[in-house]
């Protein structure tokens, strides 16, 4: 069996130890000139691209700095002021944003997890299937799906008519404030091929005895779902909501698109990230900008780390944590 | 071979026949968008763009050429170019530089190593968006604001972390005798990396290069931030300036610039599919599936 056709969807799972050999001297000493020769592109990337950008626009964060003419003004905390108490766009921007993640997240990961139930255990065709079923998560980010998507529910489109054989008025959902999230929504979840290939691969791991017993002792389908597959793939799971949040919290695409580039209709898809590229780049307020970056920094920290310390209570590592 | 696991379809016919249909009807649902695409793009300018049908009741390919033109005298051909250019610059950078410092993570012994694994991982939760506008700054004082630059240096300097974290995961999963044979023979690092863990990392580079070209293809933000000139237009922010300058009013030559828009992507995916939706080799396992937290998307 060649080395990479092996099964190592555990490696998701379970950290792989690092090597515990101690080398002789002169050979550590070797290692380590090359691993920080090998390093240097990454460390001068880390330091110059993003640590320090990091810190600057944190210190920028305190400023009024107009791009255009160089001036800049040390205003204190005015604009975390400005965005928390006199901002109502920006108000509205974190409740696009929240609705969005709050909603597209779930279901993204729901209809994944179902699909990849769906498609387990089949033989025939299995390979085809799980090929067509993920190639919408590749070509969905892009603009002509974006294009597209406004297209297919906009008036007198796809959409409409196919609602319209069951009695339901034709509107133009993708630019209606009402519905318009709703359809940037549905294109995020269309996208659920990447968390279902996860999702597979967890479950050809789930030791088939298990499920195996659990059905001789009288189990019905859904409890062994409940009771063996999702605490099994619990930390498969786990990794697929924080990756999948970071990534919607950072929406842009699409917003950009349906919205015309301004967050329309009535900033009905003006997502955080689409806000502060108007703010900075349009607007070229860049300390606003930056106190925006950092209060998002903060809070998708926060919640990160809150997905994290609520894992202890549904997440199970086989044989305890690791 | 293992069993089917936990979910699969009961043993009774009726169950089978009902996943059977339920799979069929999710995929055509699925699809519908792509093949509709495919169809506006065929349609003549005497149909209604936005019908329902996947069939155009009169072929024509005329939506191609019209489209090809492009925005403002620049044509798509300027626009792939473009693209091509950004795309080639992160592949090259990602591979060869993130191979490099997985080697040393994954391989190699050397102070802090720990510490600066943990940085790669807190990157990679980093949200890109909060860079923009540092990163914006710097860029305009290097005088590279209208260049590629932007686009492909950090790659070279490996801030895709994400592509870090695959290779190590994907070498660590690698029997390390190897190594080990090697350092017996006093192999030095660097012909540990160039005679044992560069032929065998093979699945991770491609899968490096394969999901660096499409994402990168699909890249939107920062080139609207960086080349925010028509001319220098990348084939998905030419193809938004080519929407907003009229392609409403002209929908048959918008959807088929769509549509080769996406083509460079969905050709990578058909050569590629295996190796990136593969439930059970290392590299499938690992490259395709994480959505990676980053801007772009």
């Amino acid at each position: 069996m060649p080395v990479a056709e092996q099964p190592v969807a555990r490696l998701w799972t379970k950290p792989l130890p690092l090597p515990h050999r101690r080398p002789r001297r002169s050979l550590l000493h070797r290692e380590s000139v090359a691993g920080y020769l090998l390093l240097t592109p990454w460390l001068t990337g880390l330091a110059a691209i993003i640590v320090a950008p990091v810190l600057y626009s944190l210190a920028l964060s305190f400023t009024d700095y107009n791009v255009i003419t160089g001036e800049l003004d040390w205003i204190g905390l005015a604009n975390y002021e400005r965005m928390f108490t006199a901002d109502p766009r920006y108000w509205r921007s974190v409740q696009v944003t929240v609705v969005f993640v709050a909603v597209s997240v779930p279901l993204k990961l729901v209809v994944a997890f179902a699909v990849a139930a769906l498609l387990n255990g089949r033989r025939r065709g299995a390979g085809t299937l799980r090929a067509l079923v993920y190639l919408p998560s590749l070509l969905g980010v892009s603009v002509a799906l974006a294009i597209t998507w406004r297209t297919m529910f906009g008036s007198g489109g796809a959409v409409n008519q196919v609602l319209g054989m069951f009695g339901v008025p034709d509107r133009s959902w993708a630019t209606e404030p009402d519905t318009a999230l709703f359809t940037l929504i549905l294109l995020a979840a269309w996208q659920f091929g990447g968390p279902m290939v996860i999702y597979l691969a967890a479950m050809r791991q789930v030791p088939a005895d298990y499920a195996e017993s659990a059905r001789i002792d009288g189990a019905s389908r859904w409890r062994i779902l409940r009771s063996v597959t999702l605490p099994t793939l619990s930390p498969v799971i786990l990794l697929t909501v924080v990756m999948e949040t970071i990534a919607a919290f950072q929406g842009f695409t699409a917003a950009f698109v349906f919205g015309d580039g301004g967050g329309g209709p009535e900033d009905a898809t003006l997502t955080y990230t689409l806000y502060l590229y108007l703010r900075g780049f349009a607007g070229l307020e860049m300390g606003y900008a930056s106190a925006m970056a950092w209060v998002f920094l903060v809070a998708v920290g926060a919640l990160t780390g809150l997905i994290f310390w609520t894992s202890r209570w549904w997440v199970h590592y086989p044989g305890g944590r690791p | 071979m293992t069993a089917p696991a936990v979910a699969a379809p009961g043993p009774g016919r009726l169950a089978r026949a009902a996943a059977a249909v339920a799979t069929v009807a999710v995929v055509l649902v699925l699809l519908y968008p792509l093949l509709w695409i495919l169809a506006s793009s065929l349609r003549s300018a005497g149909e209604a763009a936005t019908g329902l049908s996947l069939w155009p009741r009169e072929f024509t390919w005329s939506n191609y050429t019209a489209g090809w033109s492009g925005v403002n005298g620049v044509g798509f051909g300027a626009f792939f170019r473009n693209s091509t250019v950004v795309a080639a610059g992160a592949v090259v950078g990602n591979v060869v530089t993130c191979l490099l410092a997985a080697f040393a993570f994954a391989r190699l012994r050397f102070p802090l190593r720990r510490f600066w694994y943990a940085v790669v991982i807190g990157t990679l939760l980093l949200p890109q968006h909060v860079l923009m506008v540092p990163q914006y700054m710097l860029f305009r004082e290097l005088g590279w604001l209208n260049t590629a630059l932007p686009l492909i240096v950090p790659k070279l300097l490996a801030t895709d972390s994400f592509f870090i974290f695959l290779i190590v995961q994907f070498l660590r999963s690698l029997p390390e005798n190897y190594d080990e044979y090697a350092r017996t023979d006093g192999a030095s690092p660097l012909q540990l990396f160039r005679h044992v863990i560069l032929p065998l990392s093979r699945p991770a580079i491609t899968a490096t290069a394969i999901l660096t070209f499409i994402w990168t293809w699909n890249d939107f933000f920062p080139q609207l931030v960086y080349l925010p000139m028509v001319e220098d237009s990348t084939a998905p922010s030419g193809l938004h300036q080519y929407a907003i300058a009229g392609g409403l009013s002209a929908p048959g030559p918008m959807f088929a610039m769509c549509v080769l828009s996406l083509l460079p992507v969905l050709l990578f995916f058909v050569a590629f599919q295996r190796l990136l939706t593969s439930t059970s080799t290392t590299s499938g396992r690992m490259a395709a599936h994480l959505p990676r937290p980053r801007a772009r998307r």
